[in-house]
């Protein structure tokens, strides 16, 4: 499901919803909004939102793609559902933590394990 | 014997279309000077955040108004300047991000992420202008 102007890609995995990235570069501001976007809808459209977003494709991103994962992180409580990231590069993961944001996030190793921990 | 340092001044219209160019000016200097990947990482977000924090905030999104590049990068250092036309800020008045309180916040990590990704980050007094030095390792 990725029609030309989509920045993501989505997969079904029983009740959850899988989130891949369809840029390397998560900088682009244009770009960032549309993401906020999908992922907002997705949250929206799900009665008890599950989703994984997966960074097997991403080696850079900015504030304000930070700044769009805590918006649809805020959104995903606000439903009491859950959100986990994962396949996280290490120059990325270390954004994180200097943010401190890997203690907002939920963040796995691989996308098997982030599946695994939904409850 | 090293390479002459590699300068140039660009100036652009504030629009996030432009950003990129600006960018590239920036990572081909430093490629061509032998900064290493993690370097690259390093000097790419905190040149995005400057930028996009001068067209955003510095000039209110105001296309006419201008952002003026200065990139100064030899063997041994990497220096961006960015400097925009607005009012400016106070630097140490942006409340800290990583505290709990603000953590759900969805603004406010750029000026940190720059410092924390380079060697050295200053504003001028005005608060427009900001000069972001790496040291090649």
């Amino acid at each position: 499901m990725a029609d030309s102007e989509s920045r993501l890609m989505i997969q079904r995995d029983g009740e959850i919803t899988v989130a891949h990235f369809m840029d390397r570069n998560i900088l682009d501001e244009a770009n960032i909004q549309r993401i906020g976007e999908e992922l907002a809808a997705l949250v929206e459209n799900a009665p008890v939102p599950k989703i994984l977003i997966d960074f097997d494709n991403v080696d850079h991103l900015s504030s304000a793609a930070l700044g769009a994962l805590i918006t649809v992180n805020n959104k995903v409580r606000q439903k009491d559902g859950q959100l986990r990231l994962a396949n996280i590069d290490p120059q990325i993961h270390e954004v994180f933590k200097i943010t401190k944001l890997d203690k907002l996030f939920q963040i796995h190793k691989n996308s098997h394990e982030a599946i695994k921990s939904f409850k | 014997m090293g390479q002459a340092p590699t300068t140039a001044r660009l100036v652009l219209a504030s629009r996030l279309e432009d950003v990129p160019r600006a960018e590239q000016a920036v990572m081909d200097a430093v490629s061509r000077h032998g900064f290493d990947q993690s370097s690259c990482f390093a000097i790419k977000l905190a040149v995005e955040e400057a930028l996009i924090n001068a067209i955003k905030h510095g000039n209110g999104g105001d296309e006419s108004r201008e952002i003026v590049v200065e990139i100064n990068v030899s063997d041994k250092q990497a220096c961006v300047g960015v400097t925009d036309e607005g009012v400016g800020f106070v630097p140490n008045g942006v409340p800290d991000p990583t505290l709990d309180e603000n953590l759900e916040k969805p603004n406010g990590r750029g000026i940190m992420l720059m410092r924390a990704y380079m060697n050295e980050v200053t504003f001028n007094e005005a608060g427009n202008c900001v000069t972001m030095i790496k040291q090649r390792r």
